[in-house]
């Protein structure tokens, strides 16, 4: 990696710094260096970027557009405050940039079955709808946790088309179901591709992800240029695994006067523990094929995470991530589920955007630092879900019953 | 004297010309002081390599059966630390029995490396293997380990193409683990034809003992696997055996006899396969 670039990485073996890397069993290990081939050749390819921007114009509805959000940033008194608007892509999240990406590679290597992990279900419903327009049998695994509280996405799973199967082991939610298509795919390699939903993984994929999804920051950036005639000062965006947020930054990382910030998802509070924050809580580890921030105890076993955001609540962050925080180039701030009901209430209100509770936490740190911040100070956050799937969620805080 | 314990063991193994039996249990299951007994008791009940599992709360590579004896393990307090504890209590009766260590990075890497490796020798430890550690990833703690007087045993697997295995046999010592199938652990076994043609390829590319493993539950199975290879790792039928005996989600005497049981009866037909 240059001395003078953010953006370069990774290097050829997968590394972000000492994170990242291949940690995977040798069964797949033949599999993963294939897909490494096939995603280097894909990169070179304009016809393979033109299937990717054919697909995102005609049927993922980009570019998404960029809001400015006049009623929040009049209430909030401060910075001007821009949505980029990914939750109105089809499919209702930023994930679908991913799996159209992924399905095109998966065809180029000729793969007849397609499994994911989903902990929202965004994802799985985003891989559900492209094997269901690439004719692809589907399977996604999900825990039965997520299952409960994001049941709107495990139906529309299954109306596309796609199996869903839940996973009971462990913490019944999303590291497990990663832990299950992992299994799936050691047992399957020959015929399966593995659509991984965030930027984490074995390289190639925090790579290829981020690849697919930086689409949002660079289309962010010619926007803002457009609208304002500048770049903006802040870009903010929540972190699960932090597909959505490395979309966001990337094209913005050697932009040194604006500053990134990443908000994970506190739970509880960080000082109850029941938490999802890697960086602010957890300490270097590996799981899922990479080296991490991860939450685990002294024994180096992995920590349940805890967020009333299905999307939040994984134990661990992408590795490009963990080295941005350690080269101090992003800030990684956190937002407890009670900030995040108050952003999701206040969007809703104010906008007439029912945020989905991922986003919502990086709205409840928007609010945290526009008030006091100049009128001529830009915000750019990534309002990469719509709320539709998380109605139940919220009515429980209130005690509706739906 | 020459060589690891692994060495030594499998020399014997060859001398007497038959294959031998590995025996894969987990540390602390199903609580720690029963699983110190059950590991003392494996050579006994004719067990010649004692492979450890170090528990671990995402086992990628397992299935349900020896992710229960995981989870088991853990609730009952078992760690890295409690681990090498048990090894150095079996070491103070049994100096010849190889002892294995087998699982996953992430304990090994929070315990520090360098602190992981000293402790471990001195315990008395003579090969790891794992799992999340393929060649690519080598200088991670195979090096040390080799350095350390570990061995370091590779597992091969269906996928692992002819161009593939000089790099992942490059650093490999003690013996090979050929995973039988491509899975998890505790499922089904490969025909033993398959496993003939992939255990000869193997030996084109090394002179190392082969071992076989997954999917193997009874002394069928692993007579079968006896006449092919140099050694059979048996592991899921052993920590289900600990699971039948548990009454309540408890540890009892009957956990202990049953595995005990299990492995003499496959140490019989693992010892006459060939005669
Ligand atoms: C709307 C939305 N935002 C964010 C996330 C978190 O994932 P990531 O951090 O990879 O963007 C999810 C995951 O399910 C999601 O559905």
């Amino acid at each position: 990696m240059t001395d003078n670039s953010y953006a370069q990485g990774p290097d050829q073996d997968g590394h972000f710094g000492m994170f990242g890397g291949r940690y995977v069993a040798e069964t797949l290990m033949p599999l993963i260096l294939d897909l490494n081939r096939t995603w280097q050749e894909a990169r070179d390819d304009p016809e393979f970027w033109d299937a990717f921007h054919g697909l995102g114009r005609d049927y993922v509805g980009r570019p998404s557009p960029l809001y400015f959000a006049e009623r929040l940033t009049r209430h909030l008194g401060g910075a001007r405050i821009y949505f980029k608007r990914d939750e109105l892509n089809h499919t209702g999240s930023h994930k679908i940039n991913n799996t159209v990406g992924q399905i095109l590679l998966a065809q180029r290597m000729g793969k007849t079955r397609i499994i994911a992990e989903t902990g929202a279900g965004q994802h799985g419903v985003a891989t559900a709808t492209v094997c269901a327009r690439f004719n692809l049998p589907c399977v996604v695994y999900m825990g039965t946790k997520d299952i409960e509280r994001q049941a709107p996405n495990v139906f529309r799973m299954k109306l596309l088309g796609a199996e869903v199967r839940h996973v009971t082991s462990g913490s019944r939610s999303l590291k497990d179901a990663l832990n299950e298509a992992l299994r799936d795919w050691v047992t399957n390699v020959d015929s399966t591709f593995y659509i991984i939903g965030t930027v984490a993984g074995p390289h190639p994929y925090p790579e290829l992800v981020r690849e697919f999804q930086a689409i949002i920051g660079r289309e962010a950036k010619e926007q803002l240029m457009a609208v304002e005639g500048r770049l903006p000062d802040t870009v903010v965006a929540c972190i699960g695994g932090g597909s959505n947020a490395m979309g966001l930054f990337h094209p913005f990382l050697d932009d040194r006067t604006v500053d990134i910030i990443g908000v994970e998802a506190a739970g509880r509070g960080i000082e109850s523990g029941e938490h999802a924050a890697s960086i602010t809580g957890g300490r270097p580890g590996v799981l899922h094929g990479n080296r991490t921030y991860l939450l685990q105890d002294d024994d180096g076993q992995i920590v349940e995470a805890h967020s009333i955001s299905a999307g939040l609540d994984y134990p661990g962050i992408g590795p490009e991530h963990a080295w941005l925080a350690d080269q101090g180039r992003v800030s990684y701030v956190s937002a407890t589920d009670d900030e995040a009901l108050e952003a999701f209430h206040l969007c809703s209100r104010l906008e007439g955007i029912i945020p989905a509770l991922e986003p919502a936490h990086a709205l409840a740190h928007v609010m945290k630092i526009a008030p006091a911040l100049p009128d001529d100070h830009i915000i750019c956050m990534n309002m990469c879900g719509r709320g539709d799937k998380d109605v139940f969620t919220v009515a429980r805080t209130q005690g509706v019953d739906l | 004297m020459t060589g690891t314990r692994i060495d030594r063991r499998f020399a014997d193994l060859a001398g007497q010309r038959r294959a031998g039996l590995a025996a894969f249990v987990t540390a602390g299951d199903p609580d720690p002081i029963l699983s110190a007994r059950l590991v003392a008791g494996l050579p006994g009940a004719g067990a010649d390599i004692i492979e450890i599992g170090m528990p671990f709360t995402d086992p990628m590579a397992d299935g349900p059966v020896i992710q229960a004896s995981s989870q088991r393990a853990l609730k009952a307090g078992m760690t890295l630390a409690g681990t090498i504890d048990l090894v150095r209590q079996v070491r103070r009766h049994d100096d010849d029995t190889p002892i294995v260590l087998m699982g996953y990075y992430n304990p090994i890497y929070s315990y520090g490396n360098d602190a992981f490796l000293e402790d471990a020798v001195d315990a008395g430890v003579d090969g790891l293997i794992l799992v999340d550690l393929p060649s690519e990833e080598d200088r991670e703690l195979c090096l040390p380990a080799v350095e350390a007087g570990l061995n370091w045993i590779r597992l091969a697997t269906p996928t692992t193409d002819s161009k593939r295995l000089p790099d992942v046999l490059a650093h490999a010592s003690g013996f090979v683990y050929y995973v039988s199938i491509t899975g998890i652990t505790g499922t089904h076994a490969a025909t033993s034809q398959t496993i003939a043609s992939a255990v000869d390829r193997l030996r084109r590319h090394t002179d190392l003992p082969v071992a076989v493993g997954f999917g193997i539950r009874n002394g069928e199975q692993a007579a079968g696997i006896a006449r092919i290879a140099d050694a059979v790792v048996v592991g899921s039928a052993f920590c289900q055996a600990v699971a039948d005996g548990l009454d309540n989600g408890k540890g009892t005497d009957a956990s202990i006899d049953n595995a005990l049981t299990l492995c003499e009866a496959i140490s019989y037909d693992v010892r006459k396969a060939r005669a």
